[in-house]
């Protein structure tokens, strides 16, 4: 396989922002993922309990009138450059992300530092924010596949870590815009910040730019989070829905750790693609439902499997049961030579496909920098690839799948029997 | 970028756009066959057959087949939809014989009975996942009760009876019927070499046989009607809303894409405005479809079931609004900056230009290349606008309303 040619360039700013960027040819479009350290996580932080919900609350009001623009302003001049963005609070971060054709990028910019540093913050935005935040809770209460994933993290990562970003409807109705203000200013912060930008760039020109549009943004003390534990490791949530609901998650290695590999390994073949263990077993074979699938999930301090299906209520126990015996089977029997060449060839070809879309590598690059402190090159993921064995992932796999760590939750009319096999 | 085609002497045409900055390389089947192409009793057979095609061929079972592209990294995938069948995967240049081997096996699908009752239970979880999905369920209301008994009402999926009813002889006969060579065409995009492509075109088609299908596509003009279909257990009440447009074979669909980007684009359109920024609704966009002699615009409104009567109202008065003033130069060149960006970043991927370059070139016969497409929105005028909206008037429009009120009619 040939890695295409890209150069990566980083320069940490004085006041602790990091800026990781790639020049890809042949590409006439430029994308930046700015990712800060204020997801909802952070609504917990000591001194502040700024309740569910505020992480989201906040980012929709940045958006909402910056600098010199009120918040028709501020849209319309992204449509004219023809700025595709998406903003959003997530657990760990709130992160910002626009592509757009390579000329525009530096305008672009412009407009978004006015948004993270001279946000308007009118008040009379407060209640319109409050009424869409709401709608969308009762949304995704209408969201059953969506619900089950974050009340799945919310169960098995420690508090705050699994906090979902929408947060609740007691807590979003009665955040105020003091308490945002004060949220944005204890937790957004250059300190912790990445800007990963990828495309037809010029890096001596974006460098200087980012330096000149970001350098008075004032770092900040990191806001301090007390770990508690979550659960209920096994538990289910009523719903008169078609379909049941299954989720589950067990801790795996994180990014940085020298199991990452043989864990992205492990799970890949117990659902990463379609003839990966679990469509197999359970599509293919039996026909028990249309989705089911095992994805990886890290954060800095930790990482977790997480493992789906829905299927309705008749066939729901039966579903549960194939994954579970599919979890065991990968923990006892290992992985064979063949799947491990096809969980290789799957994962290189997403890395090269992936110098397609400068959008996929502006998140990777500032995702890897937040991770380990670098980015890591194609040659070397395949190396790391490469050197898998057998052997090696299934000792992992033994580990990842031990069955007392699951947690396990269901979503829909009636309950399961949860059965780990012995 | 280069352009290049040939018919084989089966019928099928063979098409690509071949870059060679690309990466990757994309290839893929435009099989003319959609559940507009169905009879009531074959609801659902156009999709149910997408999926048998992955359950074996004379050389590979369900396993193989899934195993066979995952081997080489292909990221493989297939979408039914009223019109067309599009079977496609993306590979590494090196990896396209091998990934193409499959992809070409599974468009002569063995349609085996056991594997047919195992898959029939798989459709049916699909359709009970969507049924759980309160924009899906206004969706497919919204289509049937605007096309009335058109064929462009039907059912994408069909229903859990239409699909435990089906035999696979039907299936068979449907498959003879619409995956003949002549109704299917075979596009690539990305980095490549033309003569292995038709090389590999020759080796693995070539001996597809079949007649000339033909489709009645009788243009329509939709109804305007109204259903509120109660769905107790949900928290927000969906509406959709559907009102005629232009054809694909009309070169006004340029035009009624920017007029559904200024309308109901999910950010900063006058939807948006009217009922996001405001916080009325957590939803309202307006989309353009078109299809074969007919199009649609679709309005999706999203909100507490207390506020549907009062937000239909808001909705009535921007799509009102727009007929008696049009829409303003400003407004204009702010959506074409949009679109085309956007059609910039997508083309930038091989399965981008794929389904673009392919759909094109099914129902038109002609190679658009991306500078075509972004002349076609730059011509785009205001005065054009306004005739669109004479030909084509968004108000009134079919309504369906789908939650816990029953309590909303069409707005007067």
């Amino acid at each position: 396989m040939t890695a295409p040619t890209a150069t990566i360039q980083q320069h940490e700013y004085p006041n602790g922002l990091v800026l990781v960027a790639e020049t890809m040819p042949g590409l006439q479009s430029a994308s930046f993922t700015l990712l800060i350290p204020a997801g909802a996580a952070y609504e917990a932080a000591q001194g502040l309990d700024s309740g569910g919900g505020a992480a989201s609350m906040a980012c929709e009001w940045l958006m909402r009138g910056a600098g010199p623009r009120d918040s028709r302003e501020l849209l319309t001049a992204l449509d004219n450059l023809g700025v595709s963005h998406s903003e959003s609070a997530q657990t760990l971060h709130t992160s910002l992300a626009a592509a757009t054709l390579g000329a525009n990028l530096i305008p672009a910019l412009e407009i978004f530092a006015d948004v993270v540093l001279r946000p308007r913050f009118d008040e009379e935005e407060v209640e319109p924010i409050r009424a869409l935040c709401l709608q969308n809770l009762r949304s995704l209460e209408d969201d059953p596949g969506s619900k089950v994933i974050y009340e799945l993290r919310r169960r098995h990562f420690p508090e705050p870590w699994g906090r979902p970003s929408p947060g609740t409807p007691e807590d979003v109705a009665r955040i105020t815009g003091d308490d945002l203000r004060a949220f944005h200013r204890a937790v957004y912060r250059p300190n912790g910040a990445i800007l990963g930008v990828a495309g037809a760039i010029d890096w001596p020109r974006l460098q200087e730019a980012v330096g000149r549009l970001f350098g008075g943004w004032e770092s900040r003390p990191e806001p301090k989070l007390v770990e508690t534990p979550a659960g209920p490791r096994i538990d289910h949530i009523t719903r008169e829905t078609q379909q049941i609901q299954i989720a589950m998650a067990a801790p795996a290695a994180t990014v940085a750790s020298d199991d990452y590999y043989r864990a992205r390994a492990a799970v890949a073949i117990l659902g990463g693609y379609s003839s990966a263990r679990l469509f197999t077993e359970v599509r293919e074979k039996r026909g028990l439902c249309y989705s089911v699938y095992a994805s990886y999930e890290g954060q800095r301090e930790r990482g977790a499997m997480l493992s789906y299906a829905g299927t309705s209520t008749e066939r729901a126990q039966e579903t549960l049961d194939v994954m579970l015996a599919e979890f065991r089977r990968l923990a006892t029997g290992g992985v064979d030579l063949e799947e491990l060449e096809t969980m290789r060839a799957g994962l290189k070809s997403s890395l090269i496909m992936a110098q397609e879309s400068s959008m996929s590598r502006s998140n990777a690059l500032a995702s890897d920098w937040y991770f380990l402190g670098r980015v890591r090159s194609l040659d070397e993921i395949a190396a790391e690839l490469d050197a898998l064995t057998p052997e090696s992932v299934s000792a992992y796999a033994e580990t990842l799948l031990n069955l007392q760590d699951l947690t396990i939750l269901t979503l829909g009319p009636t309950p399961l029997d949860v059965n780990i096999p012995a | 970028m280069r352009f290049h085609r040939t018919t084989l002497d089966n019928g099928l045409e063979v098409i690509a756009e071949l870059n060679d900055d690309a990466h990757s390389i994309a290839a893929g089947f435009f099989v003319k066959a959609g559940s507009r192409d169905e009879t009531p009793e074959l609801a659902g057979v156009s999709h149910f057959l997408e999926h048998m095609t992955f359950k074996g061929t004379a050389r590979r079972d369900a396993l193989a087949v899934n195993r066979d592209f995952d081997r080489v990294g292909a990221k493989h995938n297939a979408q039914t939809s009223e019109e067309d069948t599009f079977y496609h995967f993306t590979s590494l240049p090196e990896y396209l014989p091998k990934a193409f081997d499959v992809l070409a096996d599974i468009l002569r699908p063995t349609l085996r009975e056991d594997d047919f009752e195992t898959e029939k239970k798989v459709i049916i979880e699909e359709i009970r996942m969507y049924l759980d999905n309160p924009m899906s369920v206004a969706y497919e209301a919204a289509k049937a009760a605007h096309f009335g008994g058109h064929p462009l009402g039907n059912s994408i999926l069909g229903t859990v009876d239409s699909i435990n009813g089906m035999k696979a002889e039907d299936m068979r006969a449907y498959f003879a019927s619409r995956y003949s060579p002549a109704n299917i065409v075979l596009g690539f995009a990305g980095k490549g070499d033309w003569d292995q492509l038709v090389d590999l075109a020759s080796t693995h088609c070539s001996s597809w046989t079949g007649d000339h299908p033909t489709r009645t596509a009788e243009p329509v003009h939709g109804a305007h009607a109204f259903q509120a279909i109660l769905r107790e257990e949900d928290q927000q009440q969906t509406v959709v809303g559907v009102s005629d447009g232009p054809p694909l074979e009309s070169d006004d669909r340029y035009a009624a894409h920017l007029l559904a980007t200024i309308l109901g684009d999910h950010t900063s359109s006058q939807l948006y405005w009217a009922l996001i920024d405001p916080g009325y609704a957590d939803g309202a966009e307006m989309s353009y479809q078109d299809y074969n002699q007919a199009g649609g615009f679709y309005s999706f409104l999203s909100c507490e079931p207390d506020d549907v009567q009062e937000n239909l109202a808001r909705m009535a008065d921007v799509l009102r609004g727009v007929m008696a003033k049009g829409v303003t130069q400003a407004e204009l060149d702010q959506a074409k900056n949009k679109v085309q960006a956007r059609s910039v970043l997508r083309s930038e991927r091989p399965m981008g230009r794929l389904a673009s370059l392919g759909f094109h070139w099914v129902y038109r016969r002609a190679y658009l290349p991306v500078e075509q497409e972004m002349e076609a929105f730059a011509k785009v005028s205001v005065e054009q606008i306004a005739r669109l909206l004479d030909t084509w008037p968004l108000w009134p429009m079919t309504i369906v309303s789908v939650g816990p009120t029953t309590q909303v009619k069409p707005p007067r």
